[in-house]
């Protein structure tokens, strides 16, 4: 390895990914079957879409909640600080990690300092975003997922491939076989059979871990609670059962005050399911108190950095105001033809694209190329239920980019800035690629055109006679 | 407005707005010394090459006329990108005025209430291009200007709203996966049951038909202007 000066942030981007993102692309689009479930998760997820709207009036609801999310990111500072203040004040702890590698020392130094051995884990971004699994494995912990998507994907040792559906690129043959090789034994075939399955499983589990470790959907700073959202009850369970309760956040997931939080917490499942509850929201103000009969000995909030105080007031600021419903994921042509997995990052889709780049860092080996997966069609914008432009960001992600095919096109468009910008050169340019043209097509088609046109060709042909014929 | 496209693929496709145009009662006139709107550096992230393009094309255009182009990606670029390009610049103000005037073809027609009178034409199906459809928020312009042509029936086709996967310079940077997304369109499309595919916007057209052809699809393409101006 040569000394290259790599200004990365604790590294977003997983390191076993291997291959370019555009080989992995073309290896994700082998897979039948992932196409399929691609295809039946969006299309469910674009129906229930369609519902919400019709009975809510999904367009007012945006609106209202972009303000809150803007006005958020303006004043997260002190609202970070009204939340540390009453968290402490409820008998939690707080820690502000300023990247992975500081939330991490934290975490495993209290898991060490406590002599726990097992620690039960609910969904959660933040975590894959700092790959604590690995840091507490490494420090000899046995780490269990709890959520059904996320031990499933334990299991089979691969990535999320979305931000709430995390086991989406699998069906249920493939778990199946999955639950067969971790309990050796015989597995239900049916969908409830396996979920009652993994219940049993994961209770086991749960009785054994001295620490929950869960995510957080929204932080409300004037009263010091925390948001987590779920479907399953497992969340319930890792934040109520061990004898310490870890909740790990980025810090824009902070809201001011209750009012907003209602409003995000109802938008929420409508964009991200499509229905309009999700089955268990908790809400934790701190450790158990005097008298009450269940809860944590002790919480611990870790606020984490990581890259995202520095984008307030950039131009890539109203990217904090993402609430993580994957929204914009199903609705990504791209996404659901390739799956979460091609993104080699726990972000994937669109937002996954504007934000791992901006997290490592714009030469990131891992996420430079990211903001050119895209047609730019803005499916995105439109599903996104706090209004960022997603597809504007994109395009100011792309101007960000350090990478090397980037760097290569510059050159070209160098040299097409100079002879587009007058008409005498224009024409001369477009009087030779026609004069090509002709001379190329056969039966008013070019099969195979040179330089950067052959990656046009190798896919499709090129008209050289306009209307085409067919 | 001619667009690159048009000009370097099909320059059948302005001549025959053009004629639509005039047709309809309009005074034409399209500038000799006309370029490109900058899009293709704008959205590859090279913002400088793009304005240096794309300040060729405000100097062109410069006047009070209502500029009219057969494509909602270049309008798109002008109306909704240019005001970011251009902010903070010298000449933000021209910037502006250009992107006020702009109008994508279809567009313009429905403002004006006006009728190009085409030939008759039969069924076609139409696809929704991404930056007409969501940056200039319209889907109704074109199919309002098809509902002029004698005996011309929309049939819908499924996913409509998709994008078929050109995306500029992602066609050449993610081949497989913008033929992957080709192909649903073209299916879509044929399995409309018309014989035939328009849209507002060349780029897409030259994909979704080079794609058919590679890969044996029956579906023919024609520009929106070609149907309107025939």
């Amino acid at each position: 390895m040569s000394t290259r000066r790599r200004r990365t942030q604790g590294g977003v981007t997983y390191d076993d990914v291997t291959g370019t993102l555009r080989e992995r692309t073309v290896e994700a689009m082998r897979d039948p079957g992932l196409a399929a479930n691609l295809r039946t998760a969006g299309t469910a997820w674009a129906d229930q879409r369609e519902v919400m709207d019709h009975d809510y009036g999904f367009e007012a609801m945006r609106d209202r909640a972009r303000e809150i999310r803007r006005s958020n990111i303006r004043d997260m500072p002190a609202l970070l600080t009204e939340l540390q203040h009453n968290v402490r004040a409820n008998g939690g702890t707080v820690v502000r990690a300023a990247d992975a590698a500081e939330a991490c020392r934290y975490i495993v130094g209290l898991a060490r300092a406590r002599g726990a051995h097992t620690v039960a884990k609910s969904k959660s971004m933040a975590t894959e975003e700092i790959k604590l699994n690995d840091a507490l494995e490494d420090a000899g912990l046995e780490v269990v997922e709890t959520d059904l998507g996320e031990w499933i994907l334990q299991l089979a040792n691969e990535h999320p491939a979305h931000i709430i559906a995390p086991a989406i690129h699998l069906n249920k043959e493939q778990v199946a076989e999955l639950f067969r090789q971790e309990s050796d034994g015989e597995v239900p075939d049916d969908r409830e059979g396996l979920v009652a399955h993994a219940r049993t499983r994961l209770r086991e589990k749960f009785a054994q871990a001295e620490i929950g470790i869960s995510g957080v959907n929204l932080a409300v700073a004037n009263t010091g609670t925390v948001c987590i959202v779920e479907n399953e009850g497992n969340a319930r369970l890792v934040t109520s059962q061990p004898r310490i309760h870890v909740a790990v956040m980025g810090m824009e997931r902070v809201v001011a005050n209750w009012d907003e939080a209602a409003h995000i917490l109802q938008v929420l499942p409508m964009a991200a399911i499509g229905y309009d509850a999700a089955n268990y929201v908790n809400l934790i103000s701190g450790p158990r108190r005097e008298g009450e009969a269940d809860g944590p000995e002790e919480f611990h909030l870790v606020i984490i950095d990581g890259g995202r105080g520095a984008l307030r007031g950039s131009e890539f600021e109203e990217a904090l105001a993402c609430i993580r419903c994957g929204a914009c994921l199903y609705s990504c042509p791209m996404w659901r033809t390739v799956g979460g997995q091609a993104y080699g990052s726990p972000y994937s889709g669109p937002i996954g694209a504007v934000i791992t780049p901006l997290l490592e860092g714009p030469s990131s080996e891992g996420s430079r190329d990211l903001p050119f997966m895209s047609t730019l069609c803005g499916a995105c914008g439109d599903a996104c239920p706090v209004g960022i432009p997603l597809q504007d960001l994109l395009v100011k992600a792309r101007e960000r980019s350090r990478s090397p095919e980037k760097t290569k096109a510059g050159w070209a468009f160098r040299l097409w800035s100079l002879m587009w910008r007058r008409g005498i050169t224009y024409r001369f340019t477009i009087a030779v690629w026609r004069l090509g043209l002709r001379m190329r097509g056969k039966d008013g088609w070019v099969r195979r055109l040179p330089g950067p046109g052959a990656e046009w060709t190798r896919v499709r042909d090129m008209p050289s006679r306009w209307p085409p014929r067919r | 407005m001619r667009t690159c496209l048009s000009d370097a693929i099909a320059p059948k496709v302005w001549k025959a707005t053009r004629r639509a145009l005039e047709r309809a009662g309009v005074d034409v006139k399209v500038p000799r010394g006309q370029t490109c709107c900058g899009q293709p550096a704008w959205n590859s992230g090279h913002p400088d090459q793009a304005r240096a393009v794309a300040r060729h094309t405000i100097k062109v255009f410069a006047g009070p006329e209502e500029v009219v182009v057969p494509s909602g990606s270049c309008a798109g670029m002008v109306i909704h990108s240019y005001p970011e390009l251009f902010k903070g610049e010298p000449d933000e103000a021209e910037a502006l005025d250009l992107a006020a005037r702009t109008i994508e073809f279809t567009q313009f027609l429905a403002k004006h209430d006006l009728n190009p009178r085409a030939k008759p034409c039969g069924a076609v199906t139409v696809h929704d291009s991404c930056h007409m459809l969501r940056m200039l928020g319209d889907d109704t312009s074109a199919r309002a200007a098809l509902d002029l042509v004698p005996g011309l029936e929309v049939r819908e086709m499924a996913n409509t709203d998709q994008c078929c996967g050109f995306g500029g310079t992602f066609a050449l940077n993610y081949p497989e996966l913008s033929g992957r997304l080709g192909d649903q369109k073209a299916h879509d499309a044929m399995n409309s049951g018309a014989p035939e595919v328009v849209a507002c916007d060349l780029g897409c057209l030259m994909h979704i038909a080079g794609r058919a052809h590679r890969t044996g699809i029956p579906i023919r393409a024609r520009h929106i202007s070609e149907v309107l101006g025939s």
